[in-house]
């Protein structure tokens, strides 16, 4: 059996929604380079919709893979759904990830997630900060988050 | 395809595969047996034992067949530490970047009341005879130093190590599986007293290894059953593995001298042609290495994306990433030449062989380079690295 089913190496070899927004109307960062991998994603919000997304990933092929699928299921789509996006629903979307690379698609989550964060801070919209409790995914990141 | 992962396995010699081929069909007898056909394969088995020990200068009494390298590392280890142990010496020195098989052999002895030094290893991936030297106690009782390392290629002083040991009258035993075959070693003139190989890394059949123990040390059986390698390893003897591996080793020994230099010529052309990179640095020694091993790591990427890439080029490579490891830190090798983790993620070793040929050395270095420029223009982290959000690690 492959590592990774065909749509994971199809959006891995094809990712779509690759590159960054110069003027976006916010950025979400999850990961760490000592973790070996950092997602960025770049949202442009017109009239509460994702006009559009665009991702940049420092990871392994599942990562790149999550990250452009997670792009793609919020493309066009109202803020709040964007908000609600779970990692599942990414894993599912790709036919799965093996059990070790699940938090390629929690990373995902999460960068939306601080995009959509960012956006309402820029934009001074109001939210229930309970909606964005932070993750610690791997020990080098709660060193990291102890030291500093 | 392109097959450089060489460290990994290789392709089994034509000499090899028909070494093996008279065991697998008409030659099927057990060597235990006492009629003459059980008696052939004896001889066989023998015959093999003979032409292995030529090859590593020792005695065919010395020489035990194994599954593999990490069966030998593990009976090596465990035979030289109970023996320390009937005169009270329970301390092991070693190497931060061995081989798991030693590392964890030397774990579970951690367990039973051995204490174990792992000496650190400078930048180049360089262990020293003064290290080892100086590591030395009364109740040391084992030093176990890798002959050549499997990620960075790095060659130790064996013979200098090997005299310290003998001056402080402590076993030395080298777990020489990337080395067999393709440097030359003559135990015996070397001084070392216990050393362990595996066939697959030198063109002969996987799943076959051997362990050279000099005379005089009692080796301790790991798998207790009949009499077969004078009752230190018991089984029927893997016969036409084993005649595959003599045919490999005589092979590979035969062929060294003229092979080695033209695979070191083409292992240096990828090296430069890879040192072009920016943000990217040579893993080891830069001459005290394996004639096919090239090691880099390239800031900014990660090494599983990589080799996925490069396997769609059809070239076939390793990496020390953590997402290659199945584990949450990246090689336990690069961290301890002192690599941080977020550059040892983006490892890449290529291993190449007899076969490779300069052609595919140039598609390699082409290949390699536009995939990280590929990798590197979506990385976030190649970013910060770029606006100086992030600190580089390696000199442009």
């Amino acid at each position: 059996m492959a590592l990774y089913s065909d749509k994971v190496m199809d959006h891995f070899r094809n990712p779509r929604n690759v590159g960054i927004i110069e003027d976006a109307d916010g950025v979400g960062e999850a990961g760490n380079p000592v973790c070996g991998d950092i997602m960025k994603i770049y949202l442009k919000i017109a009239d509460d919709t994702v006009a559009d997304v665009k991702f940049e990933t420092f990871g392994c092929g599942s990562a790149i893979a999550s990250s452009s699928m997670a792009t793609e299921l919020i493309k066009g789509k109202p803020v709040s759904e964007a908000m609600s996006l779970t990692n599942k629903a990414v894993a599912e979307a790709l036919d799965g990830l093996p059990a070790y690379k699940m938090h390629c698609s929690v990373l995902a989550e999460e960068a939306i997630k601080a995009a959509v964060r960012d956006y309402y801070d820029r934009h001074g919209i109001s939210y229930d900060p309970a909606l964005f409790r932070e993750h610690i995914h791997c020990a080098h990141e709660a060193d990291e988050k102890s030291s500093s | 395809m392109i097959y450089a992962d060489n460290a990994a396995t290789t392709k089994m010699s034509r000499k090899a595969v028909e070494a093996m081929l008279p065991y697998m069909t008409e030659q099927y007898g057990n060597p235990s047996s006492l009629y003459s056909f059980g008696q052939k394969a004896k001889e066989a088995l023998e015959d093999a034992r003979e032409r292995v020990a030529r090859c590593l200068g020792c005695d065919k009494g010395e020489i035990t067949f194994t599954s593999g390298g990490s069966e030998s590392d593990n009976q090596a280890i465990r035979t030289a530490a109970h023996l320390g142990a009937r005169k009270n010496k329970k301390h092991i020195i070693s190497t931060a970047f061995e081989h798991h098989a030693v590392l964890h052999t030397l774990d579970r002895l951690k367990t039973e009341g051995f204490e174990i030094t792992l000496l650190d290893v400078n930048k180049n991936g360089i262990v020293t005879a003064r290290q080892v030297e100086e590591a030395i106690r009364e109740d040391t009782c084992l030093v176990t130093v890798m002959y050549a390392n499997n990620e960075i290629g790095t060659i130790q002083p064996i013979e200098e190590i090997a005299r310290i040991c003998h001056e402080k009258n402590v076993i030395f035993h080298t777990d020489a599986v990337q080395a067999a075959g393709h440097l030359p070693i003559s135990v015996h003139d070397q001084g070392i007293d216990m050393l362990s190989l595996s066939a697959h890394k030198f063109h002969g059949p996987k799943g076959v290894g051997a362990l050279y123990v000099k005379r005089g040390i009692p080796l301790e059986g790991l798998i207790l059953g009949g009499a077969q390698e004078k009752g230190k390893r018991a089984g029927t003897e893997n016969l036409a593995s084993i005649a595959g591996m003599a045919a490999a080793l005589e092979e590979s020994c035969a062929n060294m001298a003229s092979a080695a230099p033209r695979i070191a010529a083409l292992r240096d052309r990828i090296i430069e042609g890879l040192d072009r990179i920016p943000y990217g640095e040579l893993n080891g020694d830069r001459d005290r290495r394996l004639p096919g091993n090239v090691s880099f790591c390239f800031e900014g990427i990660e090494g599983e994306s990589l080799l996925l890439l490069l396997d769609d080029k059809g070239i076939c490579a390793s990496s020390g990433s953590a997402c290659t490891s199945g584990s949450l830190d990246p090689s336990h090798v690069l961290l301890a030449i002192g690599r941080p983790h977020e550059v040892a993620h983006g490892s890449l070793r290529l291993t190449i062989g007899e076969e490779t040929t300069a052609e595919e050395a140039g598609t390699i270095v082409r290949a390699v380079t536009e995939t990280v420029t590929y990798l590197r223009n979506m990385s976030p982290f190649w970013r910060d690295l770029n606006t100086g959000k992030r600190k580089h690690v390696f000199a442009e």
